[in-house]
Protein backbone atom coordinates (compact mmCIF):
# COMPACT_ATOMS: atom_id res chain seq x y z
CA UNK A 1 0.00 0.00 0.00
CA UNK A 2 1.37 3.38 -0.99
CA UNK A 3 1.47 5.89 1.86
CA UNK A 4 0.20 8.73 -0.31
CA UNK A 5 -3.10 7.05 -1.08
CA UNK A 6 -3.78 5.79 2.44
CA UNK A 7 -7.14 7.15 3.65
CA UNK A 8 -7.28 9.05 6.95
CA UNK A 9 -9.22 6.49 8.89
CA UNK A 10 -9.27 6.36 12.70
CA UNK A 11 -6.60 3.98 13.94
CA UNK A 12 -7.40 1.09 16.24
CA UNK A 13 -6.76 1.75 19.94
CA UNK A 14 -3.20 1.26 21.00
CA UNK A 15 -2.38 1.10 24.69
CA UNK A 16 0.56 3.53 24.71
CA UNK A 17 -1.10 6.29 22.71
CA UNK A 18 -4.68 5.83 23.83
CA UNK A 19 -6.03 8.88 25.63
CA UNK A 20 -7.43 7.85 28.99
CA UNK A 21 -11.19 7.95 29.07
CA UNK A 22 -13.71 7.18 31.79
CA UNK A 23 -15.67 4.77 29.58
CA UNK A 24 -12.49 2.69 29.37
CA UNK A 25 -12.42 2.43 33.16
CA UNK A 26 -16.12 1.48 33.39
CA UNK A 27 -15.62 -1.28 30.84
CA UNK A 28 -12.67 -2.77 32.73
CA UNK A 29 -14.38 -2.38 36.10
CA UNK A 30 -17.47 -4.19 34.83
CA UNK A 31 -15.41 -7.27 34.11
CA UNK A 32 -13.32 -6.98 37.28
CA UNK A 33 -16.41 -6.63 39.51
CA UNK A 34 -18.10 -9.43 37.59
CA UNK A 35 -15.26 -11.84 38.32
CA UNK A 36 -15.10 -10.64 41.95
CA UNK A 37 -18.85 -11.20 42.37
CA UNK A 38 -18.37 -14.72 40.99
CA UNK A 39 -16.22 -15.36 44.06
CA UNK A 40 -18.69 -13.55 46.33
CA UNK A 41 -21.59 -15.68 45.06
CA UNK A 42 -19.62 -18.87 45.75
CA UNK A 43 -19.12 -17.41 49.24
CA UNK A 44 -22.89 -16.93 49.56
CA UNK A 45 -23.37 -20.59 48.58
CA UNK A 46 -20.86 -21.63 51.28
CA UNK A 47 -22.62 -19.38 53.82
CA UNK A 48 -25.96 -21.07 53.05
CA UNK A 49 -24.36 -24.51 53.37
CA UNK A 50 -22.80 -23.47 56.69
CA UNK A 51 -26.24 -22.40 57.95
CA UNK A 52 -27.65 -25.79 56.93
CA UNK A 53 -24.73 -27.63 58.56
CA UNK A 54 -25.62 -26.27 62.00
CA UNK A 55 -24.47 -23.85 64.69
CA UNK A 56 -21.00 -25.38 65.18
CA UNK A 57 -20.09 -24.84 61.51
CA UNK A 58 -21.98 -21.54 61.18
CA UNK A 59 -20.31 -20.02 64.28
CA UNK A 60 -16.78 -19.64 62.86
CA UNK A 61 -18.20 -18.50 59.50
CA UNK A 62 -20.21 -15.83 61.27
CA UNK A 63 -17.22 -14.80 63.42
CA UNK A 64 -15.16 -14.34 60.27
CA UNK A 65 -17.82 -12.13 58.67
CA UNK A 66 -17.97 -9.99 61.83
CA UNK A 67 -14.16 -9.65 61.99
CA UNK A 68 -12.53 -6.53 60.44
CA UNK A 69 -11.43 -8.49 57.35
CA UNK A 70 -14.93 -9.93 56.92
CA UNK A 71 -16.57 -6.53 57.32
CA UNK A 72 -14.24 -4.92 54.78
CA UNK A 73 -14.90 -7.83 52.39
CA UNK A 74 -18.68 -7.42 52.78
CA UNK A 75 -18.37 -3.66 52.22
CA UNK A 76 -16.38 -4.22 49.02
CA UNK A 77 -18.88 -6.85 47.85
CA UNK A 78 -21.72 -4.33 48.29
CA UNK A 79 -19.68 -1.78 46.31
CA UNK A 80 -19.07 -4.38 43.56
CA UNK A 81 -22.79 -5.27 43.44
CA UNK A 82 -23.70 -1.57 43.23
CA UNK A 83 -21.20 -0.95 40.45
CA UNK A 84 -22.08 -4.04 38.40
CA UNK A 85 -25.78 -3.20 38.84
CA UNK A 86 -25.46 0.45 37.76
CA UNK A 87 -23.13 -0.30 34.88
CA UNK A 88 -25.24 -3.33 33.89
CA UNK A 89 -28.31 -1.10 33.58
CA UNK A 90 -26.13 1.30 31.57
CA UNK A 91 -25.27 -1.56 29.21
CA UNK A 92 -28.95 -2.53 28.86
CA UNK A 93 -29.64 1.06 27.80
CA UNK A 94 -26.73 0.84 25.33
CA UNK A 95 -28.25 -2.37 23.92
CA UNK A 96 -31.38 -0.41 23.06
CA UNK A 97 -29.19 1.92 21.00
CA UNK A 98 -29.52 4.89 23.36
CA UNK A 99 -26.83 6.77 25.29
CA UNK A 100 -23.97 5.90 22.96
CA UNK A 101 -22.89 9.47 22.16
CA UNK A 102 -19.45 9.99 23.77
CA UNK A 103 -20.68 12.79 26.06
CA UNK A 104 -23.73 10.78 27.21
CA UNK A 105 -21.65 7.63 27.70
CA UNK A 106 -19.15 9.57 29.85
CA UNK A 107 -21.90 11.11 31.99
CA UNK A 108 -23.52 7.74 32.66
CA UNK A 109 -20.08 6.24 33.34
CA UNK A 110 -19.43 8.80 36.08
CA UNK A 111 -22.90 8.11 37.46
CA UNK A 112 -22.13 4.37 37.73
CA UNK A 113 -18.88 5.12 39.57
CA UNK A 114 -20.64 7.58 41.88
CA UNK A 115 -23.34 5.00 42.65
CA UNK A 116 -20.69 2.36 43.47
CA UNK A 117 -19.17 4.73 46.03
CA UNK A 118 -22.44 6.09 47.44
CA UNK A 119 -24.47 2.86 47.71
CA UNK A 120 -22.26 1.00 50.24
CA UNK A 121 -21.99 4.17 52.35
CA UNK A 122 -25.78 4.51 52.21
CA UNK A 123 -26.33 0.88 53.19
CA UNK A 124 -23.76 1.16 55.99
CA UNK A 125 -25.57 4.24 57.33
CA UNK A 126 -28.96 2.50 57.05
CA UNK A 127 -27.70 -0.58 58.92
CA UNK A 128 -25.86 1.45 61.57
CA UNK A 129 -28.29 4.28 62.25
CA UNK A 130 -31.61 3.24 60.68
CA UNK A 131 -34.31 0.70 61.54
CA UNK B 1 -18.76 -28.07 21.98
CA UNK B 2 -21.12 -28.98 19.16
CA UNK B 3 -19.14 -28.01 16.08
CA UNK B 4 -20.40 -29.57 12.85
CA UNK B 5 -17.60 -29.97 10.32
CA UNK B 6 -19.10 -27.41 7.95
CA UNK B 7 -18.97 -24.75 10.65
CA UNK B 8 -15.45 -25.67 11.74
CA UNK B 9 -14.06 -25.35 8.22
CA UNK B 10 -14.46 -21.61 7.76
CA UNK B 11 -18.16 -21.72 7.03
CA UNK B 12 -19.27 -19.46 9.85
CA UNK B 13 -19.65 -19.30 13.60
CA UNK B 14 -21.43 -21.71 15.91
CA UNK B 15 -24.54 -19.50 15.58
CA UNK B 16 -25.18 -19.70 19.33
CA UNK B 17 -24.27 -16.06 20.00
CA UNK B 18 -27.78 -14.61 19.93
CA UNK B 19 -29.04 -17.10 22.49
CA UNK B 20 -26.09 -16.27 24.72
CA UNK B 21 -26.76 -12.54 24.33
CA UNK B 22 -30.47 -12.86 25.18
CA UNK B 23 -29.84 -15.16 28.15
CA UNK B 24 -27.22 -12.81 29.58
CA UNK B 25 -29.54 -9.78 29.29
CA UNK B 26 -32.68 -11.46 30.61
CA UNK B 27 -30.84 -12.86 33.64
CA UNK B 28 -29.34 -9.37 34.12
CA UNK B 29 -32.84 -7.82 34.27
CA UNK B 30 -33.97 -10.40 36.85
CA UNK B 31 -30.82 -9.84 38.91
CA UNK B 32 -31.29 -6.06 38.82
CA UNK B 33 -34.29 -6.76 41.09
CA UNK B 34 -33.10 -9.80 43.04
CA UNK B 35 -29.54 -8.68 43.91
CA UNK B 36 -30.39 -5.30 45.52
CA UNK B 37 -33.35 -6.93 47.28
CA UNK B 38 -31.08 -9.57 48.81
CA UNK B 39 -28.25 -7.17 49.73
CA UNK B 40 -30.51 -4.67 51.53
CA UNK B 41 -32.85 -7.25 53.05
CA UNK B 42 -30.08 -9.51 54.37
CA UNK B 43 -28.01 -6.55 55.66
CA UNK B 44 -30.97 -5.22 57.65
CA UNK B 45 -32.19 -8.64 58.87
CA UNK B 46 -28.83 -10.17 59.76
CA UNK B 47 -26.96 -7.23 61.32
CA UNK B 48 -25.46 -8.16 64.63
CA UNK B 49 -27.32 -11.46 64.42
CA UNK B 50 -26.25 -14.98 65.20
CA UNK B 51 -26.98 -18.51 63.99
CA UNK B 52 -30.64 -18.33 65.01
CA UNK B 53 -31.00 -14.97 63.27
CA UNK B 54 -29.75 -16.51 60.03
CA UNK B 55 -32.11 -19.48 60.39
CA UNK B 56 -35.04 -17.10 61.08
CA UNK B 57 -34.12 -15.18 57.95
CA UNK B 58 -33.94 -18.25 55.73
CA UNK B 59 -37.15 -19.84 57.06
CA UNK B 60 -39.34 -16.94 55.99
CA UNK B 61 -40.96 -18.23 52.77
CA UNK B 62 -40.36 -15.03 50.78
CA UNK B 63 -36.68 -15.01 51.74
CA UNK B 64 -36.25 -18.73 51.01
CA UNK B 65 -37.81 -18.44 47.54
CA UNK B 66 -35.92 -15.20 46.86
CA UNK B 67 -32.56 -16.69 47.83
CA UNK B 68 -33.16 -19.84 45.72
CA UNK B 69 -34.12 -17.69 42.72
CA UNK B 70 -31.10 -15.45 43.31
CA UNK B 71 -28.72 -18.41 43.41
CA UNK B 72 -30.19 -20.07 40.30
CA UNK B 73 -30.37 -16.93 38.15
CA UNK B 74 -27.08 -15.43 39.40
CA UNK B 75 -25.24 -18.70 38.78
CA UNK B 76 -26.62 -18.91 35.24
CA UNK B 77 -25.53 -15.30 34.64
CA UNK B 78 -22.09 -16.05 36.14
CA UNK B 79 -21.75 -19.16 33.99
CA UNK B 80 -22.32 -17.09 30.83
CA UNK B 81 -20.05 -14.26 32.00
CA UNK B 82 -17.14 -16.42 33.08
CA UNK B 83 -17.41 -18.39 29.83
CA UNK B 84 -16.95 -15.11 27.96
CA UNK B 85 -13.93 -14.15 30.10
CA UNK B 86 -12.30 -17.55 29.57
CA UNK B 87 -12.87 -17.44 25.81
CA UNK B 88 -11.40 -13.92 25.68
CA UNK B 89 -8.18 -14.59 27.54
CA UNK B 90 -7.37 -18.30 27.42
CA UNK B 91 -6.26 -19.56 24.03
CA UNK B 92 -4.49 -22.84 24.74
CA UNK B 93 -7.09 -25.45 23.75
CA UNK B 94 -6.52 -27.81 26.69
CA UNK B 95 -6.51 -25.07 29.36
CA UNK B 96 -9.51 -23.41 27.76
CA UNK B 97 -11.67 -26.53 27.71
CA UNK B 98 -10.51 -27.45 31.21
CA UNK B 99 -11.55 -24.05 32.60
CA UNK B 100 -14.86 -24.09 30.71
CA UNK B 101 -15.67 -27.49 32.23
CA UNK B 102 -14.55 -26.34 35.67
CA UNK B 103 -16.83 -23.28 35.33
CA UNK B 104 -19.78 -25.51 34.45
CA UNK B 105 -19.23 -28.27 36.99
CA UNK B 106 -18.19 -25.91 39.79
CA UNK B 107 -21.30 -23.76 39.43
CA UNK B 108 -23.63 -26.76 39.21
CA UNK B 109 -22.05 -28.23 42.36
CA UNK B 110 -22.12 -24.99 44.39
CA UNK B 111 -25.61 -24.14 43.07
CA UNK B 112 -27.02 -27.54 43.99
CA UNK B 113 -25.39 -27.29 47.41
CA UNK B 114 -26.78 -23.81 48.03
CA UNK B 115 -30.35 -24.66 46.98
CA UNK B 116 -30.29 -27.88 48.99
CA UNK B 117 -28.99 -25.91 52.00
CA UNK B 118 -31.99 -23.53 51.88
CA UNK B 119 -34.36 -26.50 51.62
CA UNK B 120 -32.59 -28.27 54.48
CA UNK B 121 -32.83 -25.21 56.75
CA UNK B 122 -36.56 -25.06 56.00
CA UNK B 123 -37.54 -28.71 56.05
CA UNK B 124 -35.03 -30.09 58.53
CA UNK B 125 -32.70 -33.02 58.51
Amino acid sequence: MAGATRPQRPLSPHVQVWRWHVTMLTSILHRVTGVALYGAALGLALWLMAAAAGAEVFGPTHEFLLSPIGQVALYLIVAAVAYHLANGIRHLVFDSGAGLQPADASTSAWFAIFFAIAAPIGLWALVTFGG
Amino acid sequence: MRTPLGKVRNHGAGAAGTGHFIAQRSTAIALAVLAPWFVVNSALSLKGGNYLGAIDFLTQPLNAVGVILLVLIAFYHMWLGMQEVILDYIHRPFTKVLLLLLNTFGLIAFGAGAVFAVLMVNFGA
